[in-house]
């Protein structure tokens, strides 16, 4: 009888991934395209045992549900994606020692697959074992360590996407501090003018009444259009102050379009959570005598954090994403990698720019998340 | 003594105070009682200023509240409310030390005053005092309400409808928790509450307003015996009258003086309220009770006919 029905499908899945996708693709150069090499030309011992993991994921929704078996299921399941990357690098490697330099392994659809079931099972464990914060973080840090060692340990080098990395070390380190500095640049004019007006939208219900369907509005336009709408007036301004050091290209739209998507989870969640204070603590509050500085700061604040921070947690994710298109108006980052492979038909340089924007925005996300369950827990 | 001088409040057209005017003597427990809508809650916040009247005035020891700074007469007075309001994000100890953090004691006294606060209202102060709010029961959070606004050791302790959200059992332990308080401390209290025995169980003056009128201001029995009209009478409930009235009066007032013999069984106080005396009648099967005075001496003899004596 199947138990758990997530665990059952993510394996239903990768079985058939397993069997009718290619693991691998090896190709002569990066230009050309890749001759498929499946699973199980891959699995010569003693590299191979790095999938064994995988066989209780397959026993494992059958199993009677209960902490030992979903904190078994994250075991198995990290060791089963830290172990996909050994044997596709030790593959490629064993590939690369009987062919050209220019030769190209590279991950096929069906490591993607085994890949992403794989930590989908981890993830949909760790749920399950409904953890406190602090064993939450040793969880999720031993998982990142697991995942990461193959990589640090020079394990993947042969892969496509690492010679793609080796190839372009300086432009990639620069091209994740420029992202950074996008998101960051965002961030402020985000906080500065949407905290402010999230407190007034929730106190002056007129002003919410303005505020949330144009900001509402701003989300629905797709970003390309964005920044095409902004490159006009950005110029214009450009044209009439140089001294400004404003361009209608580059840094400048990017951070103001940011801003503007940005404003919307922010101004949303500070009315949120102010609006989540009850009206008697607020009452209690100003008949204990605190001045209306001191029920701010004091009451509002630090009951609307949590609501608060989730809004930043959905900001930053989505502000490292849209960062990624902001590359195509110049303002540079791991969008620039990209879209230079989309343009050249490079995948593994696809990958190269695309890969650290999701590592990027998991690890946002997942430190927010984590702070907001510390508050949670432990109101001060 | 808190002095109201013609207060009025309206809400747009609706007149929620309609020029009150009464003074509440130091040291007494005034119920301020009506239906829903009366303006008793109001008439209580008007004394904080957490609602200003537009006419007329209301002094606090000769001195007109209009002219202090709202936060610090707040800080002179506690303020108990029916939710509740603790600070959820604040442990039991630092909710009872709002005010005195707020007048900036020092922390030794403030310690010390939260665990005296916390004996007097019966929580255990090793097991309470690091505690949040959801942790406690819905009694035990209104008792660190009550300890929040005795705080800072105020003269007047404005209470709105604190026990109506608790259960009969939590509400008359509480209810006879604070009139020993009241008595201990002598401190002013001006409670709002819709429940007449209630009110005539702790107050030694009763307020009763109707559509924000002021329609008596009398002590609990002369509200009883001559209730000012329909409306009081009604308020008083006409079929349980005599039952009430029975409550206000004590054993010792109505009992006869000692001649020959003492009846038998577990003798009353003299304070017991004449009500319970009759009940104690009632299930004992007799008709006379012997009463004793506070220090346990034969003090008389209770019949059944001294309580329907007019």
């Amino acid at each position: 009888m199947i138990r758990n029905r997530v665990l059952f499908a993510l394996a239903v899945a990768a079985v058939a991934a397993a069997a009718a996708l290619p693991f691998l693709g090896f190709a002569p150069n990066r230009l050309l395209s890749g001759r498929p090499i499946p699973l199980s030309a891959a699995l010569d011992p003693p590299w191979g045992l790095a999938v064994l993991p995988g066989v209780w994921l397959l026993a494992a929704p059958f199993l009677r549900p209960g902490r030992g078996v979903a904190l078994a299921t994250v075991g198995a399941a990290v060791l089963l994606a830290s172990g996909l990357l050994v044997l596709a690098g030790h593959h490629a490697a064993q590939l690369a020692s009987s062919a050209s330099p220019a030769a190209r392994t590279s991950f096929g659809s069906g490591f993607w697959v085994l890949e992403a079931a794989a930590l989908l099972a981890a993830l949909d464990g760790i749920r399950r074992l409904e953890l406190a914060p602090a064993p939450r973080i040793a969880v999720g840090a031993g998982a990142a360590l697991l995942l990461a060692a193959p990589l640090l340990a020079g394990q993947l080098d042969q892969l496509s996407i690492l010679k793609e990395y080796a190839n372009r070390r300086d432009v990639f380190a620069d091209a994740v501090v420029r992202h950074g500095v996008i998101v960051a640049a965002a961030l402020v004019p985000t906080l500065v003018v949407g905290v402010p007006l999230g407190v007034l939208a929730q106190r002056r219900r007129a002003v919410g009444r303005v505020v949330f369907p144009v900001l509402n509005i701003v989300q629905t336009i797709p970003s390309i259009a964005l920044f095409g709408l902004l490159l006009a007036p950005l110029s214009a301004l450009a044209g009439a102050w140089p001294g400004l050091g404003i361009s209608g290209v580059g840094l400048w739209p990017a951070v103001i379009a940011l801003t503007l998507y940005s404003l919307l989870p922010i101004v949303r969640n500070v009315a949120a959570g102010l609006d989540g204070v009850p009206a008697p603590v607020r009452q209690a509050a100003r008949g204990m005598g605190m001045t209306p500085a001191q029920v701010f700061l004091r009451v509002d604040v630090p009951l609307a954090l949590p609501v608060f921070l989730s809004g930043l947690r959905i900001t930053l994710v989505q502000a490292v994403g849209l960062a990624a298109v902001a590359a195509l108006i110049g303002a540079g980052g791991l969008g620039a990698i990209m879209f230079q492979g989309l343009f050249a038909n490079a995948l593994d340089l696809v990958l190269l720019g695309a890969v650290p924007v999701i590592l990027l925005a998991v690890a946002v996300d997942g430190a927010l998340r984590l702070a907001v369950a510390l508050l949670g827990r432990s109101p001060a | 003594m808190i002095a109201f001088e013609g207060v009025t409040k309206r809400f747009g057209p609706w007149v929620a105070v309609d020029d009150v005017s009464f003074t509440v003597e130091d040291g007494a427990f005034c119920v301020l009682i009506g239906p829903s809508g009366s303006g008793k809650s109001t008439l209580l916040k008007t004394v904080n200023r957490l609602v200003v009247p537009d006419a007329g005035s209301i002094r606090v020891d000769g001195e007109d509240i209009a002219a202090l700074a709202p936060e610090e007469l707040r800080r002179r007075m506690g303020y108990v409310i029916q939710s509740v309001g603790l600070f959820p994000h604040w442990t039991v100890e630092r909710n009872i030390a709002t005010v005195p953090a707020l007048l900036g004691w020092p922390k030794a006294r403030v310690r010390d005053r939260v665990t005296e606060l916390m004996e007097l209202l019966h929580l255990d102060p090793e097991r309470f005092r690091n505690a949040f709010p959801h942790q406690l029961s819905g009694g035990q959070q209104q008792r660190v309400g009550v300890a929040r606004a005795l705080a800072a050791e105020p003269r007047i302790l404005l209470m709105d409808e604190p026990f109506s959200a608790l259960d009969p059992i939590t509400r008359g332990t509480l209810q006879a928790e604070l009139a020993t308080i009241h008595r201990q401390t002598g401190t002013t209290i001006v409670f709002v509450t819709h429940d007449m025995d209630e009110a005539l169980k702790l107050a030694d003056r009763i307020a009763v307003l109707d559509h924000g009128r002021l329609v008596q201001y009398a002590a609990p029995r002369d509200i009883l015996a001559n209730p000012a009209g329909d409306f009081v009478r009604d308020l008083v409930g006409r079929e349980e009258w005599g039952l009430k009235r029975l409550a206000v009066e004590t054993a010792g007032e109505r009992a006869r003086p000692l001649n020959g013999s003492v009846p038998d069984g577990e003798p009353l106080p003299g304070d017991t309220p004449l009500r319970r005396a009759l009940s104690e009648m009632v299930s004992r099967g007799t008709d006379r009770l012997a009463v004793v005075d506070g220090q346990g001496r034969p003090a008389g003899v209770l019949h059944l006919s001294d309580l329907v004596r007019p």
